[in-house]
């Protein structure tokens, strides 16, 4: 085979979201020598897209608020499956994290008194989000950006990472990519690595998520030997645009509902107060007239039900939809222009006013928008140790919405920004760390790599095969509808028999042109990751007969709080490529945080 | 069954309506542009008939993209000659009856098709010297005015499509002032470092020396094709323009104004510490 370019470095961050540059910024404050892969270009991964806030107990607005609280929010968000001490270390962490972004120059929207400014959201006790407008992850992407680049970190654009490279113990120490400006291989050799490559979303049809979404991330892990947990729990945002067909799946920010926005089907009837599950009913307004009066003043009155965790809306949608009470799009109405003044919506949500404007020629200053759920976000991912975002195999470590555990069966608004600050750090700090023990340099093991770049190329050289982008409508095709929001078993067990078939179409999909910047190729070996993944989740839904959180079953429609409510699902490849499932116990909360929810308070 | 086939439903006075998409195909060694005949369908933005001809006839055909939402600024082009983002041009804006030319961004160099090699701004970004904060209040927190942060956050707005980059004809044409030249992005970067309120580093200087803000002659291109609608010519350049105006010809006329305006506290001699490459390991702590 031809000479492979080839680099070595202390740490290798796979992905430069927020969790991947603040993961960079961490080891090489530390002093290893680090480097950044990425997908696109520095500056446009899918952080950017989220735009509500970063939640944090910073206190600017309620200074009832704290850690406690916040760790609180987020495990009942997450109907108590969450690791409650990834959660901890969440809540305690997360005002740090977000003041820090500061000092490199993050402006965030303030308060009179010049302090940062929180806005409400769903799950939230307490208005917590720090923000900027509707376009915080920009915020946070750029101010990381701007910091990885003032330090000199290494940034590898456009490479896509197929592979971890291991050593001859299974140590991960390195990994395989290629050039997507000119189809070139290059071997990374690293001492440790950083999964911090996000989410999965295009294993759906309808999806806020980009292309970059593939579940490469979860899928290197599982094939290096790690453990995935969860997977069954996907977040379906409640708000999504559903027209212009092209716009299908767009995010519309839960700001909208946060500062005021309210749900409405073709009836005009506000109908999420016929959706409060008894779990949240001391907390939510049971009138418009409390509800209405909370935004004014918190402490007298309930939270309308609008802003119930994402899960309980996104559930809510669906049934009145499936009941024929729906928008002529398929969706319903989002209503905040009766609500705002024109100035006040184009002040706090200027992006959502710009993105229906040019999109779908609506003005939300004068009509209601029509939105319906889509594919967001996964809770589930790679199993990782709270304090150290270690994975199973030595070398390897996973931070932000790659990992899982922190956030659940349900994550809160506002949660995944703070999530991959506060692990994105530890996950640099330990990464460095583990780096500066090993003595030896990492060796490449070059006959792997052989065998892995021509696996690669195999593609090219196959002749009326199907596309890659004929199967990835199949796949999608079938996860939609049979792995989507709401799930039973006969549905689920179909789908894993056609995962099993259309996986083995992945041997017939032909690749045309050449290596030079060839999406159809990057699609190709982007499948193998999706198909993987999907059977991950098919697997563990399959497995987890009770409703919770991301994951609702119709043959099952309740919570199981003595059985499943103290499992997780962990997923792991065995020796024969198949997928094995087991349950694991839950890790028990201590009796100092227990306290917390006995209180209720 | 073959959609092509279908009827026109009962109703509908028209057939199915087609567009065809002039793309630009090649590399660095050359290329032209290629006629691609598709169904128009309602909705659509330029960038989804471009991922239509991807998906069912040049499944090789090179294009940048990511969020889809005018978010991310990754799927810049030249749509009919004029530099934009593929996903915020809606089919129903352009004139149908004539081919739609999508071409790459004729600044940068072609990598292939839509695709165009845009390192010269990741380049630039490397060259600017970060933010120097200064102290936090006593209670670790920073107290910022939102009046004072607007325009900040204007900038802050940008997401580096680098459209204005593109259609800047100081570098459009001129190859030559690229060593010379940041670009309006960038010079809007100096300035929203400039008007910082935490900033304690002067850049006026660097601004003229390093990133040549002299070059630009305030034609406001940039502000026409920025997607995101800053004014990045009125509310970035020209008031850098003028600071630097204060810092190069008329020192005394510079001191008088700054005493009484919000004081900046550093010195011209810090500022002269900072060498080309502006990293920040140059710059007084």
């Amino acid at each position: 085979m031809d000479t492979i370019e080839t680099h070595n470095f202390d740490v290798l961050i796979i992905g430069a979201g927020g969790a991947g540059l603040r993961a960079a910024v961490e080891a090489h404050a530390l002093g290893a020598k680090t480097a950044i892969v990425c997908k696109s270009l520095l500056g446009k991964a899918h952080t950017v897209m989220a735009e509500g806030g970063v939640a944090a107990a910073l206190g600017n607005v309620w200074p009832e608020d704290n850690w406690k609280v916040h760790f609180r929010d987020t495990m009942r968000g997450g109907k108590m499956l969450n690791n409650w001490r990834m959660a901890q270390l969440h809540a305690q962490e997360a005002p740090d994290r977000v003041m820090e972004l500061e000092d490199w120059g993050a402006l965030f929207d303030r308060t009179p008194d010049g302090r940062i400014l929180q806005r409400d959201f769903g799950g939230h006790r307490y208005a917590r989000l720090a923000h900027v407008g509707d376009r915080t992850g920009l915020e946070l992407l750029r101010t990381l950006q701007h910091r990885s680049v003032d330090q000199n970190v290494e940034v590898f654009m456009e490479c896509k990472i197929f592979r971890l490279l291991q050593d001859e113990n299974g140590n991960v120490n390195g990994a395989l990519g290629l050039w997507r400006e000119n189809g070139k291989f290059v071997a990374f050799g690293a001492k440790s690595v950083v999964i911090c490559s996000g989410g999965v979303g295009k294993i759906w049809k309808i999806t806020s998520n980009s292309w970059e979404s593939t579940a490469d991330g979860q899928a290197l892990a599982l094939w290096a030997g790690a453990d995935l947990i969860d997977m069954e729990f996907v977040q379906f945002h409640p708000t999504g645009m559903v027209w212009p067909p092209s716009a299908r799946g767009l995010l519309v920010t839960e700001g909208v509902r946060g500062d005021g926005g309210v749900l409405k089907n073709k009836e005009g009837e506000r109908f999420m107060f016929n959706y409060i599950p008894p779990f949240y009913a001391k907390e939510t307004a049971d009138t418009t007239e409390e509800g209405d009066q909370w935004y004014e003043n918190k402490k007298d009155f309930r939270r309308p039900p609008e802003l119930l965790p994402r899960d309980e809306v996104a559930r809510a949608i669906n049934s009145e939809i499936k009941a024929g009470r729906g928008s002529p799009h398929g969706g319903v109405y989002l209503d905040i222009c009766s609500r705002r003044s024109p100035e006040d919506i184009k002040r706090r949500l200027p992006s959502m006013y710009h993105q229906f404007k040019e999109l779908a020629d609506v003005d939300i200053t004068k009509e209601p928008m029509e939105i319906g759920p889509t594919c967001h976000y996964i809770m589930g991912g790679i199993k990782v140790d709270a304090d150290t975002a270690a994975t199973s195999v030595p070398g390897l470590f996973a931070a932000g919405e790659a990992a899982g555990g922190m956030h659940g069966s349900n994550r809160l608004g506002g949660n995944s920004l703070s999530d991959l600050l506060v692990f994105g750090k530890r996950a640099g700090e330990y990464a460095a760390r583990y780096a500066m023990e090993q003595a030896k340099e990492p060796q490449i093991n070059m006959s792997l790599v052989s065998d892995h770049t021509k696996k690669a190329l195999s593609t090219f050289e196959r002749e009326n095969g199907i596309t890659p982008y004929q199967l990835h409508h199949e796949l999608q095709d079938t996860m939609q509808p049979l792995v989507g929001i709401i799930r039973t078993e006969s549905e689920l067990l179909e789908a894993k028999e056609k995962l099993a078939v259309l996986k083995e179409k992945l041997q017939q999909v032909a690749v045309e042109g050449n290596r030079q910047f060839n999406p159809g190729w990057h699609m190709a070996l982007d499948l193998e990751s999706m198909f993987d993944v999907a059977m991950c989740t098919t697997a563990s839904a399959v497995e987890r007969k009770e409703s919770r959180g991301g994951h609702t079953r119709n043959d099952y429609p309740q919570s199981d709080p003595e059985y499943f409510g103290k499992i997780n699902m962990v997923t792991s490849r065995g020796d024969d490529g198949n997928i094995n499932l087991r349950q694991e116990p839950l890790p028990e909360m201590p009796g100092e945080l227990k306290v917390l929810f006995e209180e209720g308070k | 069954m073959s959609v092509e086939n279908t009827q026109p439903q009962v109703g509908d006075d028209t057939q199915q309506k087609q567009v065809t998409l002039k793309i630009w195909r090649g590399d660095a060694s050359g290329g032209k542009f290629v006629d691609y005949t598709l169904d128009y369908l309602d909705g659509e933005v330029v960038l989804d008939a471009v991922h239509r001809v991807q998906s069912e006839q040049a499944p090789d055909l090179g294009v940048r993209w990511n969020c889809k939402a005018g978010k991310c600024g990754s799927c810049s082009s030249e749509i009919n000659g004029k530099p934009s983002l593929m996903c915020m041009t809606r089919m129903s804006t352009l004139d149908l009856e004539e081919p739609i030319t999508v071409s790459p961004m004729r600044t940068f160099p072609i990598i292939k098709d839509l695709v165009t090699d845009v390192s010269f701004n990741f380049e630039v970004a490397k060259k600017i010297p970060a933010l120097q904060p200064k102290p936090r209040e006593k209670d670790g927190t920073y107290r910022m005015s939102q009046i004072d942060i607007d325009r900040g956050q204007e900038f802050r707005k940008c997401i580096e499509c680098f459209l204005c980059q593109n259609v800047c004809h100081v570098i459009r044409d001129h190859e030559e002032n690229k060593p010379n030249f940041a670009g309006p992005r960038f010079l809007m970067r100096i300035a929203e470092l400039e008007m910082h309120p935490l900033d304690t580093l002067d850049r006026r200087r660097y601004a003229f020396d390093v990133m040549g803000v002299g070059y630009c002659n305030i034609t406001k291109c940039c502000t026409e094709v920025c997607p995101e609608h800053i004014h990045i010519t009125d509310n970035a350049i020209i008031p850098l323009k003028e600071r630097v105006v204060d810092v190069r010809f008329d020192p005394v006329a510079w001191l008088g104004r700054t005493i009484l305006r919000r004081p900046k506290p550093t010195s011209s001699e810090e500022v002269i510490k900072l060498t080309p490459a502006g990293r920040s390991a140059n710059t007084p702590s």
